[in-house]
């Protein structure tokens, strides 16, 4: 008869606390392939409101020192969210939809 | 008062780089329940549902908080269990810092199946504020009917045909059932106010004890329209009173948007795929029935509003 040998089971404080990932590792993960139509941000137009910020749900309205600075287009997939929130100035949008060129 | 200047300059504790469908309405609760929440360490546990299967696909994670997830039916659990080390942690002087505890369902994961551990959660006091985003049935296993589905609504287990006109019952009024627990904060909001979701979060944050907030949000998925109108179709929800924006602070009722005129149901209801066989002349009855609903339990929110106001 083979010699079988019979690991000895870990204990629980062996084992590893938990599976854990890197806090927001997603960010490393390109969206922005899933686009059809991108946001083109139009900055004489933009009275610097926000709500294209707070409506993203992607996190891709790049906010500096409280200022919109554009967008995050490794993110953005281009739902159209932050046009149609867009107020604009006198009636003009400061954030309009154009379509992804192959 | 929310001053989008201030919150912007907070940490983002949502990363983009999620696989939520573009326009999702979760992805913007998420995100503005934890700009609200940014100026505090937090803690979040997460129901089974789309929030959770597409912010943390391996070896990804969009979660910049600490995160936790152990199945469907028992987020309240784990997030009260959480929340009681904490506690135990703080007494014995292991733990300093001020931490708040946050639970995002989807409405699968609160009405349905959550259902029982959200109940006990709240029952047992435990300082700890719950999110549904409803999106009105279960949308990321293929738009399954929950008991938050509306009336008439399409659903895979609902369908339309010739005998079959979608949604057979009326939805369940989780708030209601919330507001019945005697927690010191209940509160409803819908994705298109900003203002109205992080204000009632911060609120919530602060009161020592459970808090719930119900938060309407429209999928561009299962409800079947332009998702740029994301925001635009909660809005609608509240303009014709579908789904009216109120909170219950220690059992007062506020309404906090009160439409100057209330739009007919109809204009909810056509942008929406979901819907669009009751606009067929022959389903005017169920449209008449969805609106008697809602006339109802506007007229009683507004009784409630008076009589706990006086």
């Amino acid at each position: 008869m083979a010699d079988i040998k019979i690991e000895k089971k870990k204990g629980w404080k062996d084992l590893p606390a938990c599976d854990y990932l890197e806090a927001g590792s997603a960010a490393a993960f390109e969206t922005g392939d899933w686009r059809s139509e991108r946001p083109v941000w139009i900055p004489e137009n933009c009275i610097q409101c926000l709500f294209c910020w707070v409506y993203c749900p992607d996190s891709a309205v790049v906010v500096k020192d409280s200022l919109m600075a554009g967008f995050n287009y490794k993110h953005c997939k281009g739902c159209g969210i932050c046009a149609v929130e867009c107020p604009g100035k006198k009636g003009k949008k400061a954030i309009v939809m154009e379509a992804e060129k192959k | 008062m929310v001053n989008l200047k201030e919150l912007s300059k907070r940490p983002e504790l949502l990363s983009g780089g999620h696989r939520l469908c573009s326009g999702c309405g979760a992805g913007i609760i998420a995100r503005q329940v934890m700009m609200a929440a940014a100026d505090r360490p937090v803690v979040v546990a997460n129901a089974t549902g789309c929030l959770e299967v597409s912010t943390t696909i391996y070896p990804f994670s969009a979660w910049k908080a600490p995160w936790f997830h152990s199945a469907f039916e028992n987020a309240a659990a784990s997030c009260s269990g959480i929340e009681a080390a904490y506690k135990a942690l703080k007494r014995t002087g292991k733990v300093n810092k001020d931490i708040r505890f946050i639970t995002f369902g989807g409405d699968g994961g609160t009405y349905d199946i959550g259902f029982q551990s959200l109940s006990g959660a709240m029952e047992r006091r435990h300082r700890m504020l719950y999110v549904c985003y409803n999106n009105e049935a279960y949308m990321n296993t293929g738009i399954q009917r929950s008991s938050a589905t509306p009336l008439g609504a399409y659903a895979s287990t609902s369908p339309v045909g010739k005998v079959k006109k979608g949604k057979e019952q009326i939805k369940k009024d989780l708030t209601k059932v919330m507001v019945a627990h005697n927690i010191p904060y209940v509160a409803q909001s819908a994705v298109g106010y900003w203002n109205d979701l992080i204000t009632k979060t911060q609120k919530a944050l602060d009161i020592d004890g459970p808090t719930f907030i119900n938060v309407l949000q429209p999928c561009r998925l299962g409800w079947g329209y332009n998702p740029a109108d994301t925001a635009v179709i909660g809005r609608m929800a509240v303009e014709t009173c579908f789904w009216p924006i109120y909170e219950v602070v220690d059992g007062k009722y506020k309404i906090n948007v009160k439409p100057k005129e209330k739009k007919p149901i109809e204009e909810y209801l056509k942008p929406q795929s979901r819907f669009k066989h009751l606009l067929r002349p022959e389903n005017a009855g169920i449209v008449a029935e969805i609106q008697k609903n809602i006339d109802e339990n506007w007229a009683w929110l507004l009784m409630m509003e008076e009589c706990t106001n006086r």
